[in-house]
């Protein structure tokens, strides 16, 4: 099935805009991506018919709304494939659910002279936390390479894995690369030697089917906002055996069982991982964007999103001196590029004048930035209401750029 | 000339320009005609950084008056760099305490010193008020 793009772009309001006075064309979508009007209504509709506190109480919006709730909870369950739903918590983001993890199982498991394993393509949020609770618990934090394509160099990951290797955490697509790991055989290599693998599917969700039963990872993170629901939400997929062992993130309401002055028990999954109120409009917003990725199909994404990869390569690559960082046979529909030596900052500005919203500048992985030696680089992502035609537009724009600058 | 008479110059040069492109080129000129700054200054000790681009900025205090050299590894940066540099150099601490800068905005070029936009300028900013600050006070 091919998609209708122009019916879909239909259903997001922001696309038909002007920005300086030019037609906006988004290409930062790996930064956030737009929302359907499915997704919009989702969240006022809730606040217009539905609003209440979940989980408490016996009155009538009280219990719609819990079942609404947990109805998507299911949902995105079935999205994911995971096999039950007490092993889908949901937090802020994934930045929320790596630090989760990184935090929880930290104190766990981590002692002095353990290790962990992460990649050198990471974004922040999966590189800090861990350096963080590295430090205070005396554990090492090892970084495997990538190769000049910007492929993971899975070889030197294999190579790094010691007896004290306690927990390896990678990214399923990179959001500088593009790079799609290969996640699947990383882990069954990694459960050979009994270690447990924690996938950051931030970029994964929106372009790929995601199969945690497949996968057989332990943990899988995701952001709604990069997946046209709302920003504020997220989920954390665990593995039963490893979310019961891992300790409380945050305490307070709803993730106790019984509290009192002497002690205080905590409730069972997933609750014991979602403090307070949760983020009701949220999950609501994020279900149906599940629901609109589910009518569209990933597959025929992924279809579409690959021929608009193809062009940007040809069209960018056509203008000569385009450098290209990130050029993996598997990859996800984003190009990063610098313009000769111009300057990522520059060559974003007069691109933003034109009306094509890039990115420029670190993409929150300095590290990977630090290993090109530059200062930058400016980043096209691609979604599935993105066109050719404004693909060719932004080829315009990048010789304008040279032209301006060289 | 006052700082005002500078501002009002350089407004004056950019009300001329309607579309955006040609303001940038203008600011690309003007970032090609900042002097250089002397090279052993192009260090980590004078790097006003932001996320985006570097600022490299270098003062002293001769007569009275507070002279500014910099530089920015983005043409653009380097544009506005020398606006305020044209601006704000060979003036009198108090001077450039007191000045507002509002020809930033009257330019339609506010954005760039937004904090949020972490290219440096906002910092460099700050940082050239704090050095006539400093020599205010030295003597």
């Amino acid at each position: 099935m091919t998609l209708n793009i122009q019916n879909i772009r239909a259903d997001f309001p922001i696309l038909s805009r002007t920005i300086y006075k030019r037609p906006l064309i988004y290409f930062d979508n790996a930064a956030t991506t737009q929302k359907p009007v499915q997704v919009i209504r989702a969240i006022s509709n809730y606040y217009e018919h539905d609003n209440c506190n979940i989980h408490r109480g016996v009155h009538y919006l009280s219990m719609k709304a819990t079942e609404a709730f947990e109805e998507a909870r299911r949902e995105i369950r079935e999205f994911i494939n995971a096999p039950n739903t007490q092993e889908v918590v949901f937090t802020k983001g994934a930045s929320e659910s790596l630090n989760l993890v990184a935090s929880s199982f930290g104190k766990k498991f981590l002692k002095l002279g353990d290790e962990v394993i992460t990649t050198i393509m990471e974004h922040h949020s999966n590189f800090v936390p861990w350096q963080i609770i590295c430090e205070e618990k005396g554990a090492v934090l090892r970084i495997a390479n990538i190769l000049p394509n910007g492929e993971l160099d899975f070889e030197h990951l294999k190579s790094l894995i010691s007896d004290r290797t306690k927990i390896i955490t990678l990214t399923h697509v990179s959001n500088v690369l593009g790079t799609i790991n290969p996640i699947k055989e990383i882990i069954a290599f990694a459960h050979q030697h009994g270690i447990p693998v924690l996938v950051d599917g931030a970029q994964g969700v929106s372009h790929l089917r995601v199969d945690v039963t497949d996968l057989d990872c332990d943990f899988y993170c995701f952001s709604g906002h990069k997946m046209y629901g709302p920003m504020g939400i997220g989920v954390l997929y665990g593995k039963e055996k490893w979310l019961e062992e891992l300790p409380p993130y945050q305490s307070g309401g709803e993730m106790v069982k019984d509290v009192s002055i002497e002690r205080t028990t905590f409730n069972e999954l997933p609750f014991k991982f979602e403090a307070g109120t949760p983020n009701v409009e949220g999950v609501m917003g994020l279900k149906a964007a599940v629901q609109y990725l589910k009518n569209l199909g990933m597959d025929n994404i992924r279809a579409y999103e690959d021929e608009l990869l193809r062009h940007a390569n040809e069209a960018l690559s056509s203008i000569g001196g385009v450098r290209f960082f990130g050029t993996a046979p598997e990859k996800a529909s984003l190009v990063s590029f610098l313009i000769g030596e111009i300057h990522p900052f520059d060559a974003g500005t007069i691109i933003d004048k034109m009306g094509i919203a890039v990115r420029t500048g670190h993409h929150c992985a300095q590290p990977l930035i630090d290993h090109f030696g530059i200062p930058g680089t400016v980043r096209a992502s691609f979604a599935f209401y993105n066109t050719v035609d404004e693909i060719d537009r932004l080829a315009e724009a990048v010789k304008r750029v040279k032209t301006m600058f060289e | 000339m006052t700082i005002q008479e500078i501002e009002n110059q350089l407004v004056d040069e950019f009300a001329a320009l309607d579309d955006w492109l040609d303001k940038y080129e203008l600011i690309l000129d003007m970032g090609k005609s900042l002097p250089p700054i002397d090279p052993k200054y192009k260090t980590d000790q004078y790097i006003i950084s932001g996320c985006q681009s570097k600022v490299w900025l270098y003062a002293e205090y001769r007569d009275g008056k507070v002279l500014f050299t910099a530089d920015s590894d983005a043409i653009i940066t380097k544009g506005i760099v020398s606006m305020l540099i044209s601006v704000l150099s060979g003036q009198t601490p108090d001077a450039i305490q007191s000045a507002d800068l509002n020809f930033i905005d009257r330019i339609g070029l506010k954005e760039h010193l937004s904090p949020t936009r972490s290219n440096g300028l906002a910092s460099m900013v700050k940082q050239m008020k704090l050095y006539a600050m400093v020599f205010k006070m030295k003597g």
